[in-house]
């Protein structure tokens, strides 16, 4: 039986969201009763800490700090949480490129400066798609379709890059995770790219790339992988679901009017089916993502607005 | 963002401008023979055609693009006063935003920018001169950008997006068109016809593992969207399909702003450029590049010059300047060339020094300098 959802107080924004992929991120803090936002506007990261009971905001903004210059211009493309075993962790992606700070914003840990040319090229560079995989790596992929491998300790600073994946030719836009919780998974990670093409892979020492799903001559903007299931937002409205490691289409939904700017699932409902939709009025949207493994509540930014407006299940 | 934007930011702006100012023209009865009517059409359409702009370059920030606007607009004899250059300034940049945000796909960008060169092509038809820029640009555009993928066409828009992120003036025409709200936000409608590319939302499609369809299903998306019109024309003339880019303005069509009604909280006014130098280098080195060359045209002689009013009456501008709230005042470097004779060398030896190449010279950063603190003087 499926249940409506309807809309909740909105949580207020420093700032407004920038049209930016997947620009929401969430994080649920259990042992404090609170949960974490982040919606990027131009080169400042909003961070809003929410009580579960209501009552208490806290707004942090983060600028993008390069290496030892104390301000910058650099847009943000992306921050996303990743949530390893033993902490977590904010990552911040650029145009000059790679920051992780602690979960709070606190205190950035690690830096990784791209490579960026001297006299701006026609292909732009930044570094865009950010995932959590396994215990210990961070991946984030590039504009130049690079994919890097982080190896991130327990605690401490002490990051490093341990690996390249070359496989895509097309500016990254955005990687996911396996986020049923199932180890007997064999894929960790998908990454998708500016021509639709989807790598599968497993984790470890050396990244092995387990499949290549070719794109059909459209973006994929957004991309989740669940019980070996990717899950993937096209361009043209499309979302696809196929299975990872043979590349096997199970499913394809005429799902929007327009490109898919964020998708994401809850991971303990199990459900694939069509449940609820809803129009947020003359807004753009930009971010969506649950609140909640449960798929009880969800949020979502658009482009010029200084709010994230949320859903409940009534 | 995109290297690629500032083009295509320029070319639209530009053509909006020209749309405005003609239509002012018109409304201000201003006589053919004074208004020289081909002639600041032909000026400014020079002026927008320049070829420093394809060089691959970040978007400049408002304060750069907004100096370079107000010396285009006084390249020719027409004259504004700062409430009319702010006004007109406003127009453009929202006309934009609304195309833009508008836009079915991305790549419908380039299809808008066409239309503005179409409308620019159609002013200055009459002049070989000027017709062949014309052409030259709108094949550098063909060359540059119809290669270009669905994804780098998003971040072009992404990066534009920027660069009018909070941008909220109500614009009288659209709001009589029901295009734009009340609070300054656009109406995005959920019927019409798909972008092309998309199918109309509602089917769900699942298959077998030999890649059979095993089942159908239908959804309700909320919207009431039909299929796809055909896709518009990239090439040098042809039906572009899309309306948005073509000119909205006529006689009767008045163009008109209000000044509140924009974001409620002015502390949501985050700026982008945070580096403390008004301008970067780079914006001041293409600002003197695209300066120079551009006569300023002397207003003494009340007779040959003409002053051009984006409101009704005097009293109106004069009124706009003073009630212009302070969140929304653009912040121009002006330069004063025609005055100083000393600064007016200084910069004519700067122009002198760039020469015809595309590429900055390798001491440029210090042209910057010099050009920036000759500015810190005025």
């Amino acid at each position: 039986m499926s249940k409506m959802y309807h809309k909740e107080k909105s949580i207020q924004l420093k700032s407004s969201a920038s049209a930016l992929y997947n620009n929401l991120s969430v994080l649920r803090i259990a042992p404090r009763c609170i949960t974490y936002f982040t919606v990027v506007h131009a080169n400042v990261v909003n961070m809003v800490s929410a009580s579960w009971d209501g009552l208490n905001y806290s707004h942090r903004q983060l600028q993008s700090k390069e290496g030892n210059v104390a301000t910058s211009s650099s847009l943000i493309m992306q921050a996303a949480w990743c949530v390893l075993p033993s902490r977590d962790l904010l990552v911040l992606t650029s145009q000059k490129g790679i920051q992780m700070y602690e979960s709070d914003g606190s205190i950035m840990v690690y830096w990784h400066a791209l490579d960026t040319p001297e006299t701006p090229t026609a292909k732009a560079v930044f570094a865009r798609g950010i995932a959590a995989v396994r215990e210990k790596y961070i991946c984030v992929g590039v504009s130049s379709g690079s994919v890097l491998v982080f190896d991130v300790p327990s605690k401490g600073s002490n990051i490093t890059l341990s690996e390249v994946l070359e496989e895509h030719k097309e500016a990254i836009t955005d990687m996911a995770s396996e986020c049923s919780g199932n180890l007997e998974c064999i894929a960790d990670l998908v990454s998708a790219d500016d021509s639709g093409l989807l790598c599968v892979w497993k984790s470890g020492e050396d990244f092995q790339l387990l499949n290549k799903i070719p794109g059909f001559d459209t973006s994929c903007s957004s991309v989740k992988l669940w019980k070996g299931t990717v899950i993937a937002g096209y361009g043209t409205g499309q979302i696809r679901l196929y299975e990872g490691v043979t590349g096997i289409l199970l499913a394809e939904v005429n799902a929007h009017a327009r490109w898919i700017y964020s998708l994401d699932i809850a991971p303990f409902t199990g459900l694939i089916e069509h449940m609820y939709n809803e129009c947020v009025t003359d807004t753009q949207i930009c971010g969506a993502r649950f609140c909640d493994g449960d798929g009880y509540a969800f949020a979502v930014t658009g482009y010029d607005l200084s709010e994230i407006i949320r859903y409940t299940q009534a | 963002m995109s290297t690629r934007t500032l083009p295509l930011l320029f070319i639209n702006l530009g053509g909006e401008m020209l749309y405005i100012l003609d239509q002012r023209l018109r409304a201000q009865n201003i006589p053919a023979d004074k208004a020289k009517k081909g002639r600041w059409q032909l000026i400014y359409t020079r002026e927008l055609m320049k070829q420093e702009l394809f060089k691959p370059q970040e978007l400049y920030s408002k304060k750069a693009l907004r100096t370079v606007f107000d010396r285009l607009a006084h390249a020719s004899i027409m004259r504004l006063n700062q409430a009319s250059m702010d006004k007109l300034y406003d127009l453009m940049t929202m006309a934009f935003k609304y195309q833009v945000l508008l836009c079915p796909r991305p790549k419908d960008i380039l299809l808008v920018s066409f239309n503005h060169m179409d409308a620019i092509r159609d002013f200055v038809k009459d002049t070989p001169g000027i017709l062949s820029q014309v052409d030259e640009t709108n094949k550098q555009l063909i060359e540059i950008y119809t290669p270009l993928s669905g994804g780098e066409f998003q971040l072009i828009r992404q990066t534009l997006l920027i660069f009018f992120q909070d941008m909220h003036i109500r614009v009288s025409i659209f709001l009589k068109d029901k295009v734009q709200n009340s609070n300054g936000r656009f109406v995005l409608p959920t019927s019409g016809p798909v972008p092309y590319g998309t199918h109309i939302p509602g089917l769900i499609r699942i298959f077998s593992c030999s890649g059979e369809e095993l089942r159908r299903m239908q959804f309700r998306d909320g919207g009431n969207y039909s299929a796809t019109l055909r896709e518009g024309s990239f090439e040098m003339y042809g039906d572009r399909v899309i309306k948005l880019g073509t000119n909205m303005y006529s006689v009767s069509r008045p163009v008109e702003t209000h000044m509140s009604g924009t974001s409620k909280n002015s502390s949501q006014h985050t700026k982008v450029n945070t580096t403390p130098n008004p301008l970067a280098k780079e914006e001041l080195n293409l600002l003197a590049r695209l300066m120079g060359g551009l006569e300023v045209q002397k207003s003494t002689n009340t007779d040959s010059g003409f002053r051009v009013n984006l409101f009704a009456t005097d009293e109106e501008e004069e009124e706009a300047l003073i009630s212009r709230p302070d969140e929304l005042s653009y912040e121009v470097i002006s330069i004063q060339a025609t005055k100083d004779k000393q600064t007016n060398a200084a910069l004519a030896k700067i122009m002198g020094e760039f020469g015809e190449t595309s590429e900055p010279a390798p001491s440029s950063s210090s042209k910057g300098d010099d050009l920036l603190a000759m500015m810190d003087g005025l």
